[in-house]
């Protein structure tokens, strides 16, 4: 049985815990999936390396905590070195070409994508950077389908700033989608 | 579809609360409860009910009695520090038989300890914080779908036995999004309180119990005046000093929740059938000891997990039974 275990790590105000956030609930919601999620709290989640961990499974989840992510996100230099070699082997390591400089220091599948610098070129505006993250995530992935994000994000963000959220969960799927595993 | 949430346990314990009919919240936000002042500050307003925020924790219990006392469902949530604040005034509610609901999300401690990190080390706290001779009742969690069912069940049992329930919740638990799914109407039992049937201007005695041990309320200010007091009391609430007064008070402080222990007690088990070794546990440690427990059992060691949902009354008899086939 598929049981993912995710680690989105970053900086306070990038929006790591709300991708994180996002996805849980789109499979749990729309996927009818289980999934858990928590975060680290306090001074450390005020731009310092916070991250959010995230079990996806269609069985039980008892314990929360994600001790070796099979997919690992990215999106600072500090999350990069603090966290990077937490990775399961074998495992998915996404990280931003703008953000994070990577060391071939851990055996995972290492993907830098050009996230950030083609959200301000396309959209012009970071906020939606996460929701891009999360297109990239899932184009590579699967895990749930756009659909369900785009149906999440309809119940969590104001009307006029759907559209920008769309553009952005595109733009992320077209930047994973080559690196896809089939199957 | 509109049933399925996917929260955190804050959130759930709130779900809950409101399912049961919670309509007056009074609290000093703490992390990590806040959550739930936060979202009670939204939702009670919406369909009528009070929400205050009060100066201090000791002011939010204090109030809480106050309103429980003319009528309504009622409840505050705290963590470490605010929890020792509230100790005295939770005597209070044993003594004078108040109905309500606390919540103690728990963290680090001693002291402010570790506001932002799990602690479970309240447990004696919610059984002897507060001083003298009494019972209490205290109930836990260890997922969302049970925080909610606990939180309702505080609420019923509050409202039964006329005194504080403590629902003892963990950082872990409250701040962990996962999936809850909210019952239709009716579906859980939800318990009102006794009121008497004593008609205005007859001599109501708010504190002689009857037959069965419970005492049948009437709404503070409304069809009876009567007098409650922390002190010793008579079945007016008057104070008394005399030795049959103050024996027959303490005997059922103590005997309502005690005799009533098999009502009260909740628990969960896993793989307790063949368990060599069983785990005791409860609230997010519960998690772990079922993750642990079925790692173990695919390398064939027979771990089973009991998971005490009520603290207190400590079930005893349950632990034992239990635990008779075990190594």
């Amino acid at each position: 049985m598929r049981r993912t275990r995710l680690v989105f790590s970053g900086s306070g105000g990038q929006g790591v815990i709300t991708a994180a956030i996002i996805l849980a609930e789109a499979a749990v919601i729309y996927e009818g999936m289980n999934a858990t999620q928590s975060q680290s709290y306090g001074a450390a989640a005020r731009g310092g390396a916070t991250r959010s961990d995230v079990i996806i499974s269609e069985q039980e989840i008892n314990f929360p905590v994600v001790s070796q992510p099979n997919i690992l996100v990215c999106l600072t230099q500090e999350a990069y070195s603090s966290f990077g070699p937490e990775i399961r082997p074998a495992g998915t390591l996404i990280s931003d070409s703008r953000f994070v400089e990577t060391t071939r220091k851990v055996d995972a599948r290492q993907i830098e994508l050009p996230m950030y610098d083609t959200v301000m070129a396309r959209i012009g505006k970071p906020i939606v950077f996460n929701i891009c993250v999360l297109g990239a995530l899932i184009g590579l992935e699967g895990l749930v389908r756009p659909e369900s994000v785009m149906k999440t994000l309809r119940e969590r963000v104001p009307k006029d700033f759907i559209g920008m959220n769309s553009d952005a969960l595109q733009i992320g799927l077209e930047l994973g989608a080559p690196f896809r595993v089939a199957g | 579809m509109n049933n399925v949430k996917f929260v955190q346990g804050n959130e759930a314990c709130v779900e809950g609360a409101l399912y049961a009919g919670v309509d007056f919240y009074a609290g000093y936000p703490i992390t990590p409860s806040t959550e739930i002042a936060e979202h009670l500050s939204a939702r009670l307003p919406a369909r009528g009910g009070k929400f205050i925020q009060m100066e201090d924790e000791i002011a939010s219990m204090c109030a809480i009695i106050g309103a429980s006392l003319t009528g309504h469902k009622v409840m505050t949530a705290t963590s470490g520090p605010g929890f020792s604040l509230k100790q005295e005034a939770i005597g209070y509610a044993c003594m004078a038989e108040i109905p309500c609901v606390i919540v103690n999300v728990q963290r680090g401690g001693p002291s402010t300890g570790n506001p932002t990190h799990v602690g479970q080390g309240d447990i004696n706290q919610a059984r002897w914080g507060t001083h003298g001779d009494h019972a209490i009742i205290a109930l836990t969690a260890s997922n969302h779908q049970d925080v909610f069912s606990m939180t309702v069940e505080a609420f019923n049992l509050a409202e039964t036995y006329r005194t504080p329930v403590i629902l003892l919740l963990d950082e872990a638990v409250g701040h962990m999004r996962e999936k809850l799914v909210i019952p239709e109407a009716g579906e859980l039992e939800t318990v009102d309180r006794l009121r008497t049937s004593v008609p205005k201007g007859v001599d109501y005695r708010p504190y002689l119990p009857r037959e069965d041990g419970r005492l049948p309320m009437s709404d503070f200010g409304a069809e009876h005046r009567y007098n409650v007091t922390g002190l010793y009391h008579d079945m007016w609430g008057f104070p008394s000093a005399s030795p049959r007064v103050v024996n027959e008070l303490l005997r059922h402080l103590i005997d309502k929740i005690d005799n009533n222990s098999n009502a009260i007690i909740r628990y969960k088990e896993k793989f307790l059938e063949d368990a060599d070794y069983v785990l005791i546990s409860y609230g997010s440690s519960a998690r772990s000891a079922i993750h642990l427990a079925k790692n173990r059992r695919e390398k064939g060691e027979k771990i089973g997990v009991l998971e005490l949902q009520t603290i207190w009354p400590f079930p005893a008899e349950i632990v034992r039974e239990k635990c008779a086939g075990a190594r």
